[in-house]
């Protein structure tokens, strides 16, 4: 179980997360919507320690996260993808899931033994096998298509075995149909590992479709919860969200 | 960088990976051959400049491949690193000078003081961003050359160490003998390119090369980063002092030109030449800086201009070190060979 507790961070004035209390149930699927500067980035960002919460808790299964740093939470079992993938350019793919293993499993430091370690392989299979990207094992990630680039990064929060996966934007630059085939696989994922998926997404095709909770963050705080009916007929995302865009059509 | 991809085409068509433990039996291997090589060249050059232009390789080549662990494998651009290279040479000489210790207790003792020197300013500095970093070091590299230059009760200023090095006997190994001084400078370099190899290649090794290619997200993988920085900056410093070593024993003394600036740049130039994309690619730069050094200096005084304009070649006409090309070079004409036999 995540619970959020009275989260707040301020840039300046600016209040880009105030006050924001959330609960996220294990196996949960959960997309986090918001216009640009709802301050989405940053919740995630304040959850995996690449930000210090100015105050609120950030607690999983009880054990509180703020103020720890991003190693220490994701030892925790808080793993994220970035917006734009996060990878390492000159390793290759097969190398960095088995690199992300030792990590994991605290062999980040060993220097007596050769890399991969034999036990770090299968649980680099199984991660590179739930991304698709088997046969991609021997490239190296900066020659990668840009999506390929998007599963990697995702499959290198996966393969550290997380309790609760954060995605930022999995279809960010993609065309239609790429959105739909990585959105698939998300979904996927999340009922095949069981864990707690967390994602930002602007598609409202895409969140109402597959979404089973939805989130939307407004100037930093929470505008509505709730199931994907439940936030259509609501006034205030209508007005404050929905309205103001083309997606009026996908409201009514 | 990028070896399991050799492996990649091999499990693919149903053959078994290559192990662990066989690579580094390879390693092992091309090691003892390397040194039973060297051992042997006495005996059929019997020239005295050959060999001692195998111990400068062996001095440099160790502190130059070190840098690269820094530079090439961590993307940690120090500056300062030929501080620990003067800091060996200095130890050692000192303490073999003012103590009298054998020889092996001085090496060992030289490399703790190394490690304790290391820690505490690599601590300072590893924390630093890039450029921070490369003159932070630096700054620390000026620190311990004028404190060898003003303590002059000590470290004889900039006379250096004089009066040569004692370098009484041990286990049957007498180092100043000039072909056991030899036989020992090779042993060390093989030994401690061996070391530096496995370091390359373990876990840690990859862990360097996630923290080069993108810190923040090795630290989203679970990595202290700036654990991981400081150890193989001190690892880095213990194989440079040890070449600074070798310089002290080579020429028996110590010269405040060791723990000078220009060492260090002599280190980033080093791996420019010979690239920092392969390991061995600081060892071919270093025997490619050394015989231009001696050959250029013996023909013109204005060596340093020649220098300038291979390392503008290098630079600007290659844009890579001398190895990085060779291995393209090879990876290409292999491409085209698989091309025309499908």
């Amino acid at each position: 179980m995540l619970e959020i507790r009275g989260l707040s961070k301020s840039f300046g004035g600016v209040k880009a997360t105030d006050n924001v209390s959330l609960d996220f149930a294990d196996g949960s699927l959960t997309a986090v919507i918001g216009p640009n500067g709802a301050g989405k980035s940053t919740f995630f960002n304040l959850i995996t320690g690449a930000l210090r919460p100015d105050a609120g808790q950030v607690l999983l299964n009880g054990i509180d996260m703020a103020g720890k740093t991003p190693p220490e939470i994701v030892r925790h079992g808080i793993g994220r993808a970035f917006q734009v993938a996060s990878i390492f350019p000159s390793l290759t793919v097969e190398e960095t899931m088995l690199a992300a293993v030792c990590a994991d499993q605290r062999r980040a430091g060993v220097l007596h033994r050769r890399f991969p370690l034999p036990e770090t392989r299968d649980r680099a299979e199984h991660a590179m096998e739930l991304l698709g990207l088997v046969n991609k094992r021997g490239r190296t990630a900066a020659t990668l298509s840009h999506g390929d680039q998007k599963l990697l990064d995702i499959a290198l929060a996966l393969v550290l075995d997380p309790k609760v996966l954060l995605l930022d934007e999995p279809t960010a630059g993609m065309g239609t149909e790429e959105r739909w085939r990585m959105i698939d696989k998300v979904r996927e994922l999340w009922e095949r590992e069981k864990i707690t998926v967390v994602f930002i997404e602007h598609d409202m095709d895409i969140v109402f479709k597959i979404a089973p909770e939805i989130v939307v963050l407004c100037y930093g705080r929470i505008l509505a919860t709730g199931t994907p009916d439940a936030i259509r007929r609501n006034d205030a995302v209508i007005e404050a969200y929905l309205g103001s865009e083309d997606h009026a059509g996908a409201v009514a | 960088m990028t070896e399991l991809q050799a492996g990649e085409g091999a499990q693919a068509v149903g053959i078994a990976r290559p192990r662990a433990r066989p690579r580094r039996n390879r390693d092992v291997l091309i090691a003892l051959i390397a040194f039973i090589v060297l051992a042997a060249l006495p005996m059929i050059f019997s020239s005295k400049l050959l060999l001692d232009f195998v111990i400068r390789c062996a001095a440099y080549g160790l502190f130059a491949t070190s840098l690269n662990l820094l530079v090439g494998y961590t993307g940690l651009i120090s500056f300062g690193h030929g501080m620990f290279f003067g800091l060996g040479a200095y130890g050692f000489g000192l303490m073999m000078q003012k103590t009298g210790v054998p020889v092996p207790v001085a090496f060992v003792a030289t490399l703790a003081i190394t490690f304790v020197v290391a820690a505490v300013i690599g601590a300072i500095c590893v924390r630093l961003k890039e450029i921070y970093f490369a003159f932070v070091t630096l700054a620390f590299q000026m620190l311990i050359h004028s404190t060898i230059l003003s303590w002059v009760s000590l470290t004889g200023g900039d006379q250096g160490l004089r009066g040569g090095i004692p370098r009484p006997p041990f286990l049957g190994i007498d180092l100043s003998n000039h072909h056991h001084l030899y036989i020992a400078a090779c042993a060390l370099l093989v030994l401690g390119l061996l070391l530096m190899r496995q370091i390359a290649q373990s876990p840690f090794g990859y862990t360097l090369r996630m923290i080069r290619d993108n810190a923040t997200r090795a630290s989203f993988v679970g990595i202290d980063v700036w654990r991981a920085k400081l150890t193989i900056f001190v690892l880095a410093a213990l194989f440079a002092s040890t070449g600074g070593i070798i310089m002290a024993l080579f020429v028996s003394g110590a010269y405040p030109e060791f723990a000078y600036w220009t060492i260090s740049g002599e280190g980033i130039f080093i791996n420019m030449l010979g690239g920092v994309t392969t390991f061995l690619g600081p060892m071919v730069g270093t025997v490619l800086l050394l015989i231009l050094n001696d050959t250029v200096t013996r023909l013109t005084e204005y060596h340093g201009i020649v220098l300038g304009i291979v390392i503008l070649f290098f630079a600007i006409g290659l844009r890579k070190g001398l190895m990085d090309f060779v291995v393209e070079w090879a990876a290409q004409r292999r491409g085209k060979a698989e091309e025309r036999a499908p």
